[in-house]
């Protein structure tokens, strides 16, 4: 079925630049995925000469975290656990009107148009999210068992995909639910019991150097995930830095 | 031009470890003053990158990526090989060593794929310490599944997210380093050219996306690990940004490439929907576990079911062609992804497609669900269950083994494929060929190593499932740290590289030249419409099934496609600022150009051969006709602008295996 879509979006020229909504018709097909909506819009405006939309993506399966707008007003649009890239226009109605925005969060500037700079989020990996272990000292696998019961919530929580959408959807931008999903993963498994409190203290810090806000439970982090990492997540790492704090030489 | 691929001497069984024990070292305080720069942060890059760092080498790291973290190895579902036996099926390193080099269809080197097999359980071990979090039984112990082309379980996974998986880990692992000190990374940083001084690779010329400022950056030594060019054929499973240029790059300042015709056409993909469509979706080979792969048996059926009077659950059990039980009873529906996707494309072009385009087959779980319906049944205690609790069981165990590839199939399809089977056509996954490599990983440029997908090592004609996350791994983590001190021990008396050498700055001078011809041409048609065309040609004649006439005519399609791309693209922006229409611009333009020598090579191969089919060579059965006579041997091309590319052989010695035909009947 063909559909006829006004879209409006918001363009931006710069980080320093102002930037406004612009608005688009785009007729499409409702098979398209809401990326491909967008490289239509694209051809037609390159077609006339003009800049097409600056978006980020890469994979388009839902698994590399690029994309990530915020479609009417929620980041990955109307779908639950669906990713941007992930969301077909089958979920839209002929003659609607979609918004299209940037991530907004002060820890993620506009690089342009619908792109943000991110890289906060591997500031936070490097100032612990790992397990010091250089290549070569590991013992053989199967030494340590580990029951399958705390794989699986370990790995539910290392199914981030470090997309940013938990900032986007925050009213404070907090990064809590990014942080306590790597926390989390590698706190839970004995491998990485060892490093977990000053982990959680080197990564909470960097996570407020980096301009994030406080979180303060409204949990809409965990209703925009689209790999729909739980807030308990949030609340072990809570439990684990409060433990944190009385380890003096770690305390934040 | 002679390849020396410079193997070891000795037993295949002993050649890493004894070479490993004798190999040039460079000490401690001279690693702090070598400086290496890898290109890529996928699997083989960040594993590289993070253990060399580890080692004490200065590293630069680059990444056209935002981060390391969305490399395409991201995307991998299915698993990773290692010959640990815990199953006690009866697996080895040599089974593994035979497997890969019987399923690569005899096409790639004994002592490489050994090494490889070697390694892989070091993998494991180094991967579960650094928190991957693979799959258990209840007992605690590491899980494992089977894949295609072999007989034992020896996969490694984590969920349908094992590449994800693998790649946090390596990511983590470079994180560290970066926190360290010895890597330094750049992202959003694309190497546009390699910079070779006195016949070593010395640097390379990137540029900073974010600004489209060119920056000369010198090393030692260059490692490049940037991945297949499968998006050659602008429709794949590859990563919308996954591309050639760095390494064709490489090879337009002298290094060769292996096999370039070599490409994986992976049997499960969803197939094409539109032709807006601008990338195509892998299901992990992993559902051929459970799934079987069918299309109905008569015309008037599939007739039925395209036009939706028919629904494939109503079709009989004797109205079903299981065309890979019935073609391969050995392997069934576990015949490795070359065999399944040529198959399936024959029943297709024999009019049993089922969707409107004729261009698919099925992929049923009814049965699975059942099987699992009824043991899990059987476990919980309840006797004689109804067909409802039996599916609702069954569907429970599917959802816990692939419940994130089917909830990915519905979204995409928003088809359920837990009540009507799959729809599955092969697509362009991974690229067997990639730069030469001897068994350093040192292409014929001195000091430019290539690892992981981006080389052309250790998969022959056809890759087996699960292991290209093994390979890069391999690569980066357990053979260059040892390898690349073959060179740099020659190097600890070479100073630091100064990036304002002339070499240099002429590199960067013909890079920017490029880039301002691509702005100037300013033509009427889009990138994107170039890229398509490209894809096309060469999914038609250089992709499943080729022939000597196809490949003639694809040669002179794709150079005058090139010629009016150089004549008629339209680059909209400018080239000192964030530019994605640019950066694609560049590397289609490259694109244009491996194509024709991946073409030469199809065509100069008269054989067939793994994922390279040529018509006129094919069994009576319709099977692939290897000339192990004419062409056990590597085909290293080298690249001359505007002239024929010149080929260099490297043979092919099977002192360990014999050379069979590869039957999985």
């Amino acid at each position: 079925m063909h559909m006829k879509l006004t879209l409006k979006i918001w363009r931006q020229e710069d980080k320093d630049s102002k930037g406004k909504f612009e608005s688009y018709e785009v007729k499409i097909n409702e098979h398209m995925s809401f990326l491909e909506m967008l490289d239509v819009l694209n051809q037609e405006l390159i077609e006339l000469k003009k800049d097409p939309v600056a978006f980020e993506h890469d994979c388009r399966e839902g698994i590399c975290g690029a994309c990530g707008l915020v479609i009417n007003g929620r980041p990955h649009g109307p779908l639950q656990g669906t990713t941007t890239c992930q969301l077909h226009m089958r979920h839209f109605k002929d003659g609607q009107t979609v918004w299209i925005e940037p991530y907004r969060a002060k820890a993620f500037p506009v690089i342009k148009d619908l792109v943000v700079d991110r890289s906060s989020f591997d500031r936070i990996v490097q100032a612990g999210g790992f397990i010091s272990v250089g290549t070569g000292q590991a013992p053989d696998g199967n030494t340590i068992p580990i029951e399958s019961d705390v794989v699986e919530k370990s790995m539910d929580a290392a199914a981030c995909i470090g997309c940013g959408s938990c900032v986007a959807a925050c009213p404070n931008g907090a990064a809590m639910l990014f942080t306590a999903a790597k926390v989390s993963h590698l706190g839970l498994l004995p491998q990485g019991k060892i490093e977990h409190h000053g982990r959680v203290a080197t990564m909470v810090r960097q996570m407020d150097k980096e301009g994030f806000g406080n979180c303060s439970n409204i949990y809409a982090c965990e209703a925009e995930c689209p790999k729909e990492i739980s807030v308990d997540t949030i609340a072990y790492l809570n439990r684990s830095y409060f433990g944190s704090t009385f380890m003096s030489d770690l305390s934040p | 031009m002679y390849l020396d691929a410079n193997i070891p001497e000795g037993p295949l069984e002993e050649k890493w470890i004894n070479y490993r024990s004798k190999m040039n070292l460079v000490a401690p305080n001279n690693k702090r003053r070598i400086n290496i720069i890898v290109v890529g942060s996928g699997l083989a890059g960040a594993s590289a990158a993070a253990t060399l760092g580890e080692l004490g080498y200065n590293v630069k790291c680059f990444t056209f990526h935002d981060s390391a973290r969305r490399a395409h190895s991201i995307a991998a579902q299915g698993g990773i090989n290692a010959a640990k036996n815990y199953q006690n099926d009866g697996d080895s390193v040599y089974r593994l060593f035979y497997d890969t080099i019987k399923g690569g269809d005899y096409r790639s080197r004994e002592a490489n794929v050994y090494r490889l097999a070697e390694v892989s359980t070091e993998i494991i071990d180094q991967c579960v310490a650094q928190g991957v979090p693979f799959a258990r039984e209840y007992g605690g112990l590491l899980a494992n599944r089977s894949f295609g082309g072999v007989q034992v379980s020896r996969t490694f996974y984590a969920r349908g997210q094992t590449g994800q998986q693998l790649l946090l880990g390596a990511y983590q692992a470079l994180a560290r380093q970066t926190s360290l000190g010895t890597v330094q990374m750049y992202p959003r940083h694309e190497m546009l050219d390699l910079v070779v001084i006195d016949g070593k690779a010395r640097g390379i010329i990137a540029r900073n996306l974010l600004t489209g400022a060119l920056e000369r950056h010198a090393a030692h030594c260059v490692v490049m690990a940037t991945g297949g060019y499968g998006n050659v054929y602008y429709l794949s499973t590859n990563a919308m940004g996954c591309n050639v240029t760095a390494a064709w790059r490489a090879v337009k300042r002298g290094a060769l490439m292996a096999n370039p015709c070599y490409v994986q056409i992976h049997p499960t993909c969803i197939p094409v929907s539109g032709d807006y469509q601008s990338k195509l979706t892998l299901m992990s080979e992993s559902l051929r576990n459970d799934g079987r792969v069918w299309v109905p048996k008569k015309k008037e059926d599939v007739e039925a079911i395209r036009n939706g009077q028919l629904k494939p659950t109503q079709l009989s059990e004797e109205d079903r062609d299981y065309f890979l039980e019935r073609r391969y009873p050995a392997f069934g529906n576990l015949v490795p992804r070359d065999v399944a996707s040529r198959a399936s494309k024959a029943m297709c072009d024999e009019g049993h497609g089922v969707n409107i385009s004729g261009l698919a087959v099925y992929l049923d779980f009814a049965d699975a669900i059942k099987r699992y319906g009824q043991s899990e049944a059987g476990s919980r205690g309840i006797s004689s269950p109804d067909e409802d609790t039996i599916m609702r069981l069954g569907e429970g165990v599917i959802e816990k083994r692939y419940g994130n590839l089917f909830e990915m199939y519905e979204k995409i399809t928003g088809e359920d494929p837990y009540k009507t089977p799959m729809k599955i056509y092969p697509a362009i996954h991974y690229t067997m060929g990639g730069l030469w490599v001897d068994y350093n990983l040192e292409t014929n440029i001195p000091g430019l190593f290539a690892l992981g997908e981006c080389n052309f090592s250790d998969h022959g004609a056809n890759r087996l499932g699960a292991s290209a996350l093994m390979q890069g791994l391999a690569d980066g983590y357990f053979i260059i740290p040892y390898t690349i001190g073959q060179f740099l021990s020659g190097e600890i008396r070479t100073p630091a590289i100064d990036p304002d050498l002339s070499e240099f700055k002429e590199a960067e001078r013909d890079t920017r030249t490029r880039l301002e011809r691509l702005m100037n041409v300013n033509g009427s048609q889009s990138v994107e419409s170039f890229h398509r065309r490209l894809g096309l040609t060469m999914w038609d004649f250089c992709g499943m099934s080729r022939s000597a006439e196809g490949l003639t005519n694809a040669k002179e399609v794709v150079r005058s496609l090139r010629d009016e791309f150089w004549n008629d693209v339209y680059v909209p922006g400018k080239s000192d600022q964030f530019n994605p229409e640019l950066e694609k611009a560049a590397r289609v333009a490259d694109f244009m150009e491996l194509g024709e020598m991946m073409i030469e090579d199809a065509k100069h191969r008269e054989e067939s051969c793994g994922g390279h089919f040529r018509e006129e060579y094919q069994t009576g059965e319709g099977e692939a006709l290897r000339n192990d006579d004419d062409f056990a041997y590597v085909a290293a091309w080298q690249w001359l602008d505007g002239k024929d590319s010149i080929l260099h052989k490297e043979a092919l010695h099977f002192d360990n295996v014999e050379l069979k035909t590869r039957s999985y009947k």
